[in-house]
């Protein structure tokens, strides 16, 4: 038997993708080989170029889909080559032009294995066979989204770490983002917060449970949001909300005892009902389209910061990873989940974050995809 | 403007049909007031004592007694209990109510109002103006608690689990003995999770800000309907997967390696998150329902789990007897624990507020030193889930609900000799599940209801007003059970017992105490007079002869039966109706049921060291029937208890009639005499024709544990059949009644006047602790 020098038994041929594809967005990781050899170059089938050209020289495809350029590690060693993996994103309504781009640029003739994860695998398989000629390998996304998470740490971002953490996350002036390492990341409470949210109880790499779920997500958040106030992305949504202020939309602790709720420990600063001064007329009428989108966002992340911490108690799991899409440009809810965990579990628990939230499954789905080429 | 105005005719409209009078009732000696102001309800309690007539019954002089002279005479007297009166009503009527209180009270050295609840500081000026009493605030969740406490202990069938596509759509559980630990989420515009260990001990561990309020304000915003009631009802006209994004939305259907089906919900409202769409009122309060009804029942779960508790009980306006609410949380409960926590309601959750208030205002009372019972005739019950069904009930929903509990002479508890206290249900039957036999008990009590009335008129025959008030009472028993026909569950589960005992809480609210004293007079004389002649027979008869005798004279004296119709029309028709022919009457063996064999196996053994006896009706059977028999017991060695009534019901031997009668009967028979301090006469603390093992006398529970009991007898329909035909004891037990009711024998597979006679010994022999 022949290795070489990474324990790769033959060279995988191009182009290498992960793809996870979620309720509301289809996150796809391309690794970009830079050690293209002359000899090689002159092979390379002119579709495959074609591909490698369009995802590299646009940061931009077509009205939605995008590539995260601050996101791409370089010069990162896969599989006995090295290169730069890329992270696109678009939405999963796109599902059906990206299946039709595919058969477009004949991507069926390049015989490559595509490699997929999350629901729209399954809800797409027969699509993608039928439409491109394509077969997919379906694979648990939970799987995907535990092995990528633990790889990215390991490789590091770029020469940074890719985990942070909230220093003085009660104080708002003090609060700031601290690199640190995963260097022992077991067990830990892995919340991945898409549409829905997930939390999982992780053992080892290959040992984990699905503790619950919850259905109210960053699918609720941007729904509740374009009902609320007419917008139409997640950016916008979130630029509203950065602007609001969510009391006067939320009942607080001391809305209705004049100030703490001393008997219980309630802070008269807490929120007692979200949404709770909408039941009067009054308020309805004198709140702006920013207060609407903060009071969901603060209503949102909280309740699962409330959850996540509730679940790690039951689990006795003191360190609380949360990933997903959701918390994307979202400093707002890191910043209240690091709070919500470390106020409410009396400094027990810690959040940690990480730079590549949504990606994890895609790069699970990719280092199964060079997996396969192991196994003979 | 233009709504405010419409308002304000509105609650006027209100005010002008509002009968105050019948609501705020006994005012006069009304004292020590509570009172809990919510978002858009008020609930008042206060303390009264009422005034009732009582048949106490008096045995003549000895020696005076002659023989054409009735043996005991019978006077009403009166008697004053104590009563808890909480009423219901819309914040809207709050000023129509103070000053009807303010006019009508009189006798009161009140000085202060507890007060609890949001609302009591915006109304504080108002009441202390109108009423001259102090507000006296009290914290919001330690009332809540303290009512919660006292419904759990004292309010049977208080406790349901509600089920929306069951039989009934209420299961109610019996009460049980332990009410600690428990977790009780309140769900009012927030969520307060709060864990109870004891009377006075509990925390709150938890909560949410996604509550009543949240539904009420984000359904609001998104659907503009303003009332919590219609977004509710929009909700229940609404498919939310029109606007959720479910499990099959991105996997195709199930997601099978997580055991997660695909109609389940990913992401609440995940699938409006776009401008192309138009969502309709309907399914987006569906939507949010759903989301915050799962959300709550998901934290409740995670609480529950992180303290190992199993009984959650929901309260708060959101929850407040809406069905739809109470389905929602009640899947996501299940759907989270996998269907080990049910989710438990309250009848009267609305009022635990006021109760708490009260009891802390009344502490110099020791309300918590007595037992309570629900007083059925002036309680308005639970609410119509379809209120399109009854009217009548809807009208009443937008007005004014009433809770009645009165204060119970004696401390109840749990016979001792339960095998399982906590699992025992008196009833045999629950009409709420059973739609045949319900239909057939209540036709049956409103045909009987001609007959009691004119009873009722003729116990108090000197009194012209009587067939005024007996009138009245059938008013009120009528509309009573036109209210079951409807709503069955109304008062719990609905059993042959709880019609029983609410025409006795009828037929006190009009002052006919006992209609039955002069006929259980008359039939007490007559059967004394035949006790010698039958001891008589008795002796003549060889033991084995005996022995069958004696059951048989327990079973004739048991079809002397005014509670039974088609024994009534008999008796009522041939006054010649003697025990001998009742015993003519009687199934022949094999009876319906019949271990007569076992049980006399038995009486070869040694004797019982002591039997506890539950007698039922008033002359041939207490004298001619239970004396013989319980003479045999006496002459056995055995120690004889005899419980009976401690106030009438039907034509029941009370406690106070059989003292009367004891003593009699030792006067004419030496053996009775010669055992009278073997034979106790205990009172069994109720006045209903059936028996609740689980609320009996203190003192007969003492009694019983101190004799060493080993043998229960329960003889009659109501306390054998409907009750505690089931009931397993820790000791022997003899339960025997005759079917005098052709419905219920043709049930039990039997005919009328079908034997049951049914010895038990229990399977499991207690060991030594």
């Amino acid at each position: 038997m022949f290795l070489n020098t990474t324990g790769c038994l033959w060279i995988l041929s191009f182009p290498w993708f992960g793809m996870d594809i979620g309720g509301t967005l289809v996150k796809l990781v391309y690794f970009e080989p830079k050690d293209i050899t002359a000899e090689e170059e002159q092979e390379e089938v002119e579709s495959l170029k074609s591909i490698r050209r369009y995802l590299t020289s646009n940061v931009a495809y077509g009205k939605t889909g995008v590539r995260d350029v601050h996101l791409e590690l370089r010069e990162l060693s896969m599989c006995g080559r090295t290169g730069t993996l890329h992270f696109i994103r678009f939405p999963t309504a796109a599902m059906h032009r990206f299946i039709q781009m595919g058969r477009d640029k004949n991507f069926s003739s390049l015989h490559t294995t595509l490699c997929a994860t999350g629901g729209g695998a399954y809800k797409f398989e027969s699509d993608f066979r039928t439409t491109a000629d394509l077969e997919l390998v379906k694979l648990d996304e939970l799987d995907c989204l535990i092995h990528g998470l633990l790889y990215v740490d390991s490789v590091g971002f770029n020469g940074h770490p890719e985990c942070y953490y909230f220093e003085n996350p009660s104080d708002t002036q003090a609060c700031v983002k601290q690199p640190c390492s995963l260097a022992h990341p077991f067990p830990m409470l892995l919340v991945n917060i898409g549409s829905g949210v997930s939390v999982l109880a992780v053992y080892s790499k290959d040992n984990y449970k699905r503790v619950t779920g919850t259905s109210l997500g960053g699918g609720t958040f941007l729904g509740l949001c374009c009902l609320l106030t007419g917008c139409e992305t997640f950016e916008e949504a979130l630029e509203m909300a950065s602007k609001g202020d969510s009391t006067k939309v939320d009942k607080l602790v001391r809305d209705i005892y004049g100030g703490d709720y001393q008997r219980f420990g309630l802070q008269g600063s807490a929120v007692a009902s979200s949404f709770g001064h909408m039941m009067s007329k009054e308020r309805r009428d004198s709140i702006s389209r920013e207060d609407l989108a903060r009071a969901t966002l603060v209503t949102i992340t909280n309740n699962i910061g409330s959850i996540a911490r509730m679940c790690a108690v039951n689990e006795k799991i003191e360190r609380v990873v949360f990933v997903g899409n959701f918390l994307r440009i979202n400093t707002v809810s890191t910043k209240l989940l690091a709070y919500a965990m470390d106020f409410w579990s009396k400094g027990q628990l810690r959040a940690l974050f990480l730079e590549h939230e949504g990606y994890f499954g895609a790069v699970g789905a990719l280092l199964e995809l060079l997996k396969a080429s192991e196994d003979p | 403007f233009h709504q405010a105005g419409g308002q304000s005719s509105h609650s006027m409209d209100k005010s002008i049909t509002l009968p105050p009078d019948e609501i705020f009732r006994n005012l006069e000696n009304a004292k020590r007031f509570a009172i809990d102001i919510g978002g858009s309800l008020t609930k008042l309690a206060y303390y009264s004592t009422v005034q009732h007539k009582v048949a106490k019954v008096r045995s003549f002089d000895h020696a005076a007694k002659s023989d054409g002279e009735p043996l005991y005479e019978i006077s009403v007297q009166e008697e004053i209990t104590a009563r808890l009166h909480f009423i219901k009503f819309e914040n809207t009527y709050i000023e129509t109510c103070l000053d009807f209180i303010k006019d009508h009270l009189v006798n009161t050295e009140t000085k202060v109002i507890k007060a609890t609840g949001g609302g009591a500081y915006k109304f504080k000026d108002l009441i202390e103006k109108k009423l001259k009493l102090k507000v006296d605030k009290e914290d919001e969740m330690s009332c809540l608690i303290k009512g919660c406490n006292f419904v759990l202990k004292n309010i049977p069938h208080e406790v349901f689990v509600y089920a929306k596509h069951g039989d009934s759509e209420f299961r109610f559980q019996n009460t049980h003995p332990d009410i600690f630990p428990y977790l009780l989420v309140n769900i009012g515009s927030g969520v307060s999770i709060v864990k109870v260990e004891a009377e006075d001990r509990f925390e709150r561990i938890g909560g949410s800000s996604i509550g009543g309020g949240t539904f009420w304000g984000l359904g609001a915003l998104l659907t503009k309907t303003k009332r919590f009631d219609e977004l509710l009802q929009l909700a229940s006209r609404g498919q939310h997967t029109s606007v959720d994004m479910l499990v099959k939305d991105i996997y195709g259907g199930a997601y099978g390696c997580l055991g997660l089906t695909g109609d389940l919900i990913a992401s609440s409202f995940g699938k409006s998150a776009t401008a192309e769409k138009e969502f309709s009122k309907e399914d987006m309060a569906k939507s949010l329902l759903h989301m915050i009804s799962n959300d709550i029942g998901q934290l409740a779960c995670l609480y529950a789990r992180l303290h190992n508790l199993s009984r959650v009980y929901f309260g708060g306006f959101f929850i407040r007897g809406h069905p739809v609410t109470m389905h929602t949380i009640t899947y996501s409960i299940n759907y989270f624990t996998k269907g080990e926590v049910q989710a438990l309601f309250l009848r009267h959750e609305g009022y635990l507020g006021a109760i708490g208030a009260f009891l802390k205002g009344a502490e110099e009372d020791n309300p918590n030193q007595y037992c309570w019972g629900e007083n059925y005739a002036g309680s308005s019950g639970l609410l119509s889930v379809s209120p399109e069904l009854n009217p009548m009930q809807r009208e009443r929903s937008g007005t004014f609900d009433m809770l009645e509990m009165d204060r119970l002479e004696r401390q109840l508890v749990n016979l001792p000799l339960l095998q399982d206290s906590s699992s025992y249900i008196p009833d045999t039957v629950d009409l709420t599940e059973d739609t045949l036999a319900r239909e057939y008990w209540l036709c049956c009590f409103e045909e009987a209801l001609d007959g009691v009335v004119k009873r009722a008129i003729a116990s108090q025959k000197d009194q012209p007003e009587a067939a005024e008030r007996a009138e009245k009472f059938r008013q009120k028993y009528r509309d009573k059970l036109q209210t079951l026909r409807h709503q069955p569950f109304a008062y719990g589960s609905l059993t042959v017992r709880s019609l029983l005992d609410t025409r006795e809480h009828c037929l006190n609210e009009f002052n006919f105490p006992d209609p039955y004293s002069k006929i259980k007079q008359k039939e007490n004389d007559l059967a004394l007079k035949s006790y010698q002649r039958v001891l008589k027979t008795l002796e003549e008869l060889s033991w084995e002869q005996r022995q069958i005798a004696l059951v048989r004279g327990l079973l004739a004296g048991n079809v002397f039966d005014w509670g039974a119709k088609a024994v009534s029309d008999v008796l009522e028709s041939d006054p010649e109706f003697g025990f001998e022919k009742a015993k003519q009457q009687l199934q022949e063996r094999p009876w319906l049921v019949d271990t007569y064999n076992q049980w006399i196996e038995r009486l070869k053994g040694p004797p019982h060291k002591c039997a506890l006896f539950f007698v039922d009706n008033s002359g041939m059977d207490i004298i001619l029937g239970v004396f013989p028999f319980v003479r045999e017991l006496l002459s056995r060695g055995t120690e004889v208890v005899l419980a009976s009534n401690s106030g009438p019901a039907l034509n029941d031997v009370t406690n106070g009639e059989l003292q009367i009668l004891t003593e009699r009967i030792a006067a004419m028979d030496p053996a009775i005499q010669y055992a009278l301090d073997r034979l106790t006469l205990v009172q069994s603390g109720s006045s209903s024709p059936c028996l609740d093992l689980s609320r009996l006398d203190k003192v007969l529970a003492t009694v019983v544990r101190e004799r060493g009991t080993d043998l229960v007898v329960i003889e009659g329909m109501g306390r054998a059949i409907h009750t505690n035909y089931y009931a397993a004891l820790s000791c022997e037990s003899l339960k025997l009644a005759v079917i005098k009711n052709s419905w219920l024998a043709d049930r039990l597979g039997g005919k009328i006047f079908s034997v049951v006679f049914k010895y038990e010994v229990p399977s499991i022999i207690q060991g030594h602790h």
